[in-house]
């Protein structure tokens, strides 16, 4: 798993090269201007985010239900993703959002609930790290909860009045400005296929130095 | 010396005293160039964040999966050389 993910970086490490000389090809959006470029490296991950606390969530559902490790080393790689790629949204964001609307952050509906998905999967991987044994079910439970709040996080901007841009915005692009974000939105992806690849192999190598270990007591 | 540093003191005040109040607030219709918060640093910075972060996390995990390798050799030796 680990020798597959080479190709996956090598990739991803190509696109986001050479993202940044198609993004500067790309229009300047009328209101916003050179700002707005934030954008090709906001939306993909914050939309990662949301994808892959929805399959933490898929897996550990699937964990509690079969108990097969996999399933929590899987539901491990992609919370710590989810909190990877939910600090690269979260950062992207103000720093866009300093210039086009004056402030770093507002309570808006939108930010407030990423924010509060995001708390959720550091909260995962807190637990993870200090829960002990057993932790592992936990977690997976935290995870759901995690999954549950991800479509409303996605729906906040059509439901409640806020600041944010609403998700008609994405589908309606014009070419100009959709072929640099779905480029950009590959490399992200192909970047965290990999990462979970990796990360994978690291739990599964962990398992086997604990079964190890009691080999060596007994 | 310090009956100078008083007489200037006072001097200060007095010539911030001396300004006038602004009477009127005057429209412009652009804000001027030294006031715009300029917008190249910004990008700068979140294109950088990002590619900082996976360095990161990569150098992390890459790091981490040496460790557990080593340890695994280590240990996998170990326990077959109790077998034999």
């Amino acid at each position: 798993m680990r020798k597959a993910a080479v190709p996956l970086f090598a990739l991803a490490g190509f696109i986001f090269l050479t993202a940044p000389f198609i993004i500067v090809r790309a229009p300047y959006e009328s209101t916003m201007g050179l700002v707005q470029k934030i954008f090709y490296f906001h939306m993909p991950p914050a939309m990662l985010m949301l994808l892959s606390a929805i399959f933490c969530g898929v897996v550990s559902a699937i964990f509690i239900i079969r108990r097969r490790p996999f399933y929590d080393w899987m539901a491990y790689a992609a919370a710590e993703l989810t909190v990877l790629y939910g600090a690269m949204a979260m950062v992207t964001g103000p720093l866009w959002a300093r210039k086009a609307w004056g402030v770093w952050w507002v309570w808006d509906p939108r930010l407030t609930m990423s924010f509060l998905l995001w708390m959720i999967f550091v909260s995962y991987l807190l637990l993870r790290r200090y829960g002990g044994s057993g932790s592992e079910m936990l977690a997976a439970g935290l995870a759901v909860f995690g999954m549950a709040t991800s479509p409303f996080v996605y729906l906040s901007v059509n439901i409640w009045r806020t600041i944010h841009p609403l998700t008609t915005v994405v589908p309606t692009l014009p070419v100009d400005f959709a072929f640099p974000l779905w480029y950009a939105f590959v490399g992200f992806l192909l970047m965290y296929i990999a990462l979970m690849m990796l990360r994978i192999s690291i739990e599964r190598q962990r398992t086997m130095l604990d079964q190890l270990y009691l080999e060596s007591e007994e | 010396m310090k009956k100078i540093l008083l007489l200037v003191l006072l001097l200060t005040n007095a010539a911030v005293l001396a300004q006038p109040g602004q009477s009127e607030f005057q429209p412009v219709t652009e804000i001027p160039a030294s006031e715009q918060l300029p917008s190249a640093p910004l990008v700068i910075a979140a294109y950088a964040f990002v590619w900082l972060a996976f360095m990161v996390y990569v150098w992390m995990m890459w790091r981490k999966l040496g460790k557990v390798e080593q340890e695994l050799n280590h240990l996998s030796t170990q326990v077959l050389k109790r077998r034999v």
